[in-house]
Formats: C-alpha cells, sequence, structure tokens
C-alpha cells in the first residue's frame, strides 16, 4: 500500500487525510503539537454558523477512524527526496519514514501583537488578541484581567496584515468578519456593553458575511468607526486609552475601553522556511510556501511527490482551507495513480 | 534560559517566568554605548534655559566618573532648529553635521556624544541617510572639503548625553550622596519621565528602550531609588514641537499639549518629572506657571508645581551637588518640595546669588503657583 506522509494535523491535513485514506493509502500525519485540529482547536465558535469549533474538528476527524496514524509533539528533522522517487520523512523521535507522497499543510501562526508595541499587548492589563477573547469565549468567561464583566470593548482591525510597518502588505482575508462575530458575540453576553470596531476597510467576501456585518449594527448596536489605532495607554484603573482617527468624521477621539482586542492577522507557520529549505520548495515574499500556479495547480509543487494544502499558502477560511484540501487529496490519488502506470 | 541581564535590569527569563512587559520590548532594543572617550557637543539653547546641565554633564562625567570627555569650542549648532523650521536647506545642515563629525576625528575620538535630542535625531537620520545613498554622502564630503578643507568621518558611535547617564547609572548610584527616596516615609519618589520626540520615535533601533517604552530615563530613577509613573499621555509631544512655538499664533496648541499631560499625570502625583530634551523642560516648567495664571490651577502639593529638572540635574542631585550650582534657581516652578523629600540640604539664602557671590536679584513673584518666595511658604 502506498504511503502518504502529511505534515499538520490541522483542519487542512486531517481533511485531505480522510479522503486519501477512503481512497485506500496509508496514511501517515506528522503533528508538532500534543493536539490536532491546528489553530481551529483553540477557538469557540466559527463564523458564519456558529457552529463549534470543536464540532468542526470532530466532523472533519470522524471519517479517519483507526486508519490513519496520528503522531504528536513532533518536530520534522529531516525532508530528503531519494533516489527512488519517495521522501524520507524524519523527525525527533520517529524512524525515517518512506513517503511515496507527502503532503505540507503545516498552516499559519497568528501575527506575534507584542510587534505593534504602541497597542501595548503584553504591556497592559487589558490587552487581548482575538485568540485571547476565543479563549475566554471556551471559558465561558469574557472578564477584565480584574475579574469584572467588561462595560466598553474595542476591537483594532488589521493588527499586522495590510501594514507596511511590520512588513506584511497583505490581507489576512479572516479577521474582518472575526471581529464582526466576536463584537456579536459580546453583545449576546453583555447587551448593554459599548462595542466598537475600527477598521480601514470590511472585507465582507462571502455570501453570508455582509449579513453578519449587518446585523453586528442593526440588532446588536455594534460602532464600526473607520480609522487605525494611533495608539493605547493604560489608565490608573487599567482600563485602555485609545487615540483613534475617524476618517469618515475628519477627527480625531479619545476613548476609554475595558477590553481591546487586536485582531492579529496570519503569518506563515514558524517552521515554514525549514520546511521549504530541506524540500527546495519555494516561498514568496511574504513567507507563504508557493504552488506551481496559483491558478490551475494550486496544491503542486516543483518538488516531484510534495504537495501543499491549506493556509500554508496563503491565509484562507476554514471552508476554502477544506475544499483546498480535498483538492489536494485528489491531486495526490492522480500523482500516485500515474506512477503506478 | 535562565536570570540575565536585559537593560541593566535582571530578568528571571526561565520557563516559569518568561519575559513579559516591557522587559521583552527593552530586550529587541539594546544599544551599544561606550563608557568612555567622548567628543561632546553642545546644544544651541540649553545653557541659556538650563545653563548648568552641560557643565554638570561634564563635572559627572570627568570628575566623579573619571572619563574622557573632549569639548571643542570650535563646533557649532547642528542647524537642526533651522533645518525643521524649514530656514535651512538639508545640505547645509549636512555639510554642518559633517564638520562636526571631521573636528571630532581630528581630536582623535571616535564616539560621539550629543546633548540635545534634536540634534541626536538629525545625527542619525543623516548618518542613515548617508548609509542608504552614497552618493549623497560623496557630495556632501566634497562640500565640506570645497568649503573648511576638512575630511568627513564618520564616528563609530552616536550617543545621546543621557544614553551615557544611562550606561553609566550604577556608576553613579554607587556614589550617590542622596537616593529618589522620601525621607520621611522611605518610600520611592514618583518620577515622571518625558523623552524627546527625536530621541527614538524617528529610528526607534537607536533608542535605548526603543520609541514606545523607552527605559533610558526609567532606568535611571530605577537605579537612583525611585518609582516611575507611567500615565496615559506620556507619549504626548510635551508641547515644545517647532511649528507650535516658532509661530506665534500657534501657542496655543503648545501649552494645550502640556496641559493635557499635566492632566493625565495629575492623578498619579508626581514628585518630579525627568526629560532628556532641550525644549520639554522648559516648556514643562514654564507652563505650569503660565497655567495656574490662566487657570489658577496647579499641579504639585499645596500649591505649588511639579519640580521639573533634566537628567543631568537630577543625577547631580543624586551625587550631592549644591543645587544653585546645578542651576536650579532658574527653574519657574520651584524645585525645594522635591529637595525637601530628598533630604538634601541647601541654603535658601544662596539661591539667587551668582557663582561670584553677587546677588542676580530675585523674580517677580507668581499670582497663582506657589513658590518659596511666599511669606508663608519660607
Amino acid at each position: 500500500m502506498k504511503n502518504i506522509v502529511i505534515i499538520g494535523a490541522g483542519v487542512a491535513g486531517l481533511s485531505a487525510a480522510s479522503i486519501l485514506k477512503e481512497k485506500g493509502y496509508d496514511v501517515t500525519i506528522i503533528e508538532k503539537k500534543a493536539y490536532d485540529g491546528g489553530n481551529v482547536a483553540s477557538w469557540d465558535r466559527l463564523f458564519p454558523d456558529s457552529r463549534r469549533a470543536s464540532r468542526l474538528i470532530d466532523d472533519v476527524k470522524r471519517p479517519l477512524g483507526d486508519g490513519v496514524t496520528i503522531h504528536y509533539d513532533q518536530s520534522i528533522t529531516s525532508l530528503v527526496k531519494m533516489k527512488d522517487g519517495r521522501i524520507g520523512v524524519k523527525t525527533d523521535s520517529l524512524e525515517t519514514i518512506h513517503a511515496d507522497a507527502l503532503l505540507v499543510a503545516s498552516g499559519f501562526s497568528l501575527f506575534d501583537a507584542h510587534l505593534k508595541e504602541e497597542y501595548g499587548y503584553g504591556i497592559y492589563d487589558n490587552v487581548y488578541t482575538q485568540a485571547d477573547l476565543e479563549s475566554m469565549f471556551n471559558a465561558g468567561k469574557v472578564l477584565t484581567r480584574s475579574g469584572d464583566a467588561p462595560r466598553r470593548i474595542g476591537f483594532v482591525h488589521c493588527v499586522g496584515s495590510r501594514d507596511e510597518k511590520v512588513g506584511n502588505r497583505y490581507c489576512s482575508k479572516v479577521c474582518c468578519v472575526t471581529a464582526v462575530k466576536q463584537a456579536s458575540e459580546i453583545k449576546q453576553l453583555y447587551p448593554d456593553a459599548q462595542v466598537y470596531c475600527f477598521y480601514m476597510d470590511l472585507r465582507m467576501f462571502e455570501l453570508p458575511y455582509e449579513d453578519m456585518y449587518f446585523n453586528a449594527q442593526k440588532l446588536y448596536g455594534v460602532r464600526f468607526i473607520r480609522g487605525r489605532l494611533c495608539e493605547a495607554a493604560e489608565k490608573m484603573d487599567k482600563s485602555v486609552v485609545l487615540k483613534v482617527e475617524d476618517t469618515l468624521a475628519g477627527q480625531t477621539m479619545n476613548l476609554s475601553v475595558d477590553m481591546l482586542v487586536l485582531m492579529a492577522g496570519m503569518r506563515p507557520a514558524s517552521d515554514t522556511t525549514r520546511i521549504a529549505t530541506m524540500l527546495g520548495l519555494h516561498c514568496g515574499k511574504e513567507g507563504f510556501l508557493t504552488p506551481v500556479d496559483t491558478f490551475s495547480r494550486g496544491n503542486e509543487t516543483e518538488v516531484d511527490g510534495v504537495f501543499l494544502a491549506g493556509t500554508c499558502t496563503g491565509p484562507k477560511t476554514i471552508p476554502q482551507t477544506i475544499a483546498d484540501a480535498r483538492s489536494a487529496a485528489i491531486c495526490i490519488d492522480e500523482y500516485l495513480k500515474k506512477r503506478k502506470k | 534560559m535562565g536570570h540575565e541581564k536585559i537593560m541593566g535590569h535582571d530578568i528571571d527569563n526561565t520557563g516559569t517566568n518568561p519575559l513579559t512587559g516591557r522587559r521583552r520590548v527593552w530586550k529587541e532594543y539594546q544599544k551599544v554605548i561606550p563608557s568612555d572617550k567622548y567628543f561632546y557637543v553642545r546644544s544651541c539653547i540649553r545653557q541659556n534655559i538650563f545653563p548648568a546641565s552641560e557643565v554638570h554633564f561634564l563635572k559627572i562625567m570627568r570628575e566623579a566618573l573619571g572619563k574622557d570627555v573632549y569639548e571643542n569650542p570650535h563646533h557649532t549648532t547642528c542647524s537642526g532648529i533651522g533645518y525643521h523650521s524649514d530656514v535651512v536647506p538639508l545640505e547645509t545642515s549636512m555639510t554642518i553635521v559633517a564638520r562636526q563629525f571631521a573636528l571630532m576625528a581630528e581630536a582623535g575620538y571616535e564616539n560621539l556624544a550629543v546633548s540635545c535630542i534634536t540634534s541626536f535625531g538629525l545625527y542619525t537620520e543623516f548618518l542613515e541617510t548617508w548609509q542608504h545613498f552614497p552618493h549623497i554622502r560623496e557630495r556632501i564630503a566634497e562640500k565640506l572639503y570645497r568649503a573648511t578643507g576638512r575630511e568627513l568621518v564618520l564616528p563609530k558611535c552616536v550617543a545621546h548625553a543621557s544614553d551615557i547617564i544611562y550606561a553609566l547609572r550604577d556608576e553613579i548610584s554607587q556614589k550617590a550622596k542622596y537616593r529618589l527616596v522620601n525621607k520621611n516615609t522611605g518610600e520611592p519618589l514618583r518620577i515622571v519621565e518625558h523623552i524627546g520626540c527625536h530621541y527614538a520615535k524617528m529610528f526607534p533601533s537607536k533608542g535605548v528602550g526603543g520609541a514606545e517604552y523607552p527605559c533610558v530615563l526609567s532606568g535611571m530613577v530605577d537605579a537612583w531609588g525611585g518609582q516611575i509613573v507611567d500615565y496615559p499621555e506620556r507619549r504626548q509631544c510635551c508641547g515644545f514641537g517647532f511649528r507650535q512655538y516658532l509661530v506665534q499664533a500657534n501657542r496655543g496648541y503648545s501649552i494645550s499639549n502640556t496641559k493635557k499631560k499635566f492632566d493625565s499625570m495629575e492623578p498619579y502625583h508626581p514628585d518630579a518629572i525627568i526629560a532628556n530634551c532641550p525644549g520639554c523642560p522648559y516648556f514643562m516648567d514654564r507652563w505650569q506657571y503660565v497655567i495656574a495664571e490662566m487657570e489658577g490651577k496647579t499641579y504639585g502639593e499645596n500649591g505649588f508645581g511639579i519640580p521639573v529638572l533634566t537628567y543631568e540635574e537630577l543625577a547631580g542631585l543624586v551625587l550631592g551637588y549644591d543645587p544653585w550650582d546645578l542651576g536650579l534657581q532658574v527653574h519657574q516652578t520651584s524645585v525645594e518640595p522635591l529637595l525637601d523629600k530628598m533630604g538634601i540640604e541647601y541654603d535658601p539664602s544662596q539661591k539667587y546669588k551668582g557663582l561670584d557671590g553677587k546677588d542676580l536679584g530675585r523674580p517677580e513673584e507668581p499670582r497663582v503657583l506657589k513658590t518659596e518666595l511666599c511669606p508663608h511658604c519660607l
């Protein structure tokens, strides 16, 4: 039986594995963390329909059954293209696995919000990222550091995205709608809270997103202010003072919030460059892996037998990631069938 | 991992107590600051507004710490004040700066110590420009040679004088006669720091601790026993911005900037403010008098203002220099509340005596802001 190795047990890796298993391949997943689900595992609910992230991961994993081996806590130490066309995959504690095809589904990392120093993440008590807020939703408690219910909450869009200062000019796609989702959820939790979203422009590109944006305003009274945050500072009571320019009103304003949530963008996962170097894959200027052709061969690489899926090639929503992973699985199947002939 | 020293602060960087908060930022912005052998360039205006600060930088360096700091009387303004006011062209400023560097090299020094924040920003800006556009550097070198016959030699290091005091703060602490501690309560004095805009806002990597959370002054306060006060308008300009005070009609912006800062820091009850820019301490000192006259508002205890000091003045007090030798009598906001808290001995009768013992005359008593001149305060 042909053996396929997948790097990453996130939504992309798991989705591709289920298709490949169904097609009769022996699939091994190498995961660097102690759990599967990737970034989605730390989320509470997902846009656009508020389904539980844990439910989605269960749905994706269910078809795997016992036929797919997942090795957790594994760091890839070498990836070698062998003379027989297979790829030797070695981790720090496993014997070398000889893969007939390799799927890189190494995903993304959140932009390190510490780097936007002026927003005070890691400095001020009540500055959080959207991932921190999801953890609070998961725990069933959204409270300030001092344990109080927040009365005013601000969301800053495009933190580390579309920002030349930090070297990331690209849009991370999902942050706008995530902010709309989280702002609405906060209002469901605290109907009397005042919630502000500070945005450059709102990119509501999928069918349901515009409705979510509309509902956030009409049903929940979330206030959307076009303008970028200049800086945040902490007051004596640990609330956060924001200096913002409202570019529609042409005014600057000072606003205090009890919680500030930074919508950190997507960055290539930390080991993307290392994997690319070991295999001779190409990375774009943003650091994401680049396929042979983004239009027609979006899962293929220039290295025979190596394929790409999910957000390792750039920001994607979860449905896009799953579709991309299924597409990669079909590509691998076609590739192996051709090789057999 | 383990214990390490970051910006002079002992950091527990073990897995159980990872690098957090400001210390994490400071680690990203470390700067090499030589501890000796500097060529010193003065500010255009500091000798007029805080007349003993620069001379005490030299005294501290040479006499208290035994360092080699050379000053050439032929050095001039860096022209930054004219450059930022659009009256001196860029190439003229660059040539003037190139001449300062040439003087330094001729004197056999490689490290430049800069008194003024705007000069420091300008030197940094020009060095960056010349690094990225070598043809501009060549053109300036040619102009320098044609005008003065001198060769352009780039410095090995450009440090603001506050960088140097920061680097030597522990040596100063070891020789300290007084500490930033309230002698009556034993509590650390609460100090507001104010960093000049041109220090690191243009080139964060050139400032100790970066632009957002610089530790050049907070490090001194920390080392000398005080406690730094962070407050919401910490980063706000002091109001000195060139266009705000050079254009008389704009001076309302200046005082409103300063007032915004005072209103923001007031709830923290600071005992003093220190700054590392020529203009910041001047405006924060003088505008307290103006705000008191205009609005009847004072920010210190019992109707006094908050004493505002340069970092050299503060270092001088810590080392036990006489407050009047440090020029503290020319401050409009009285410094006596701070001196009393630190337990510094001073002779009020000598306050308005010159170095030669002659009477300098007393300023007119303010209407609102309390000073040591008020009869009930004497």
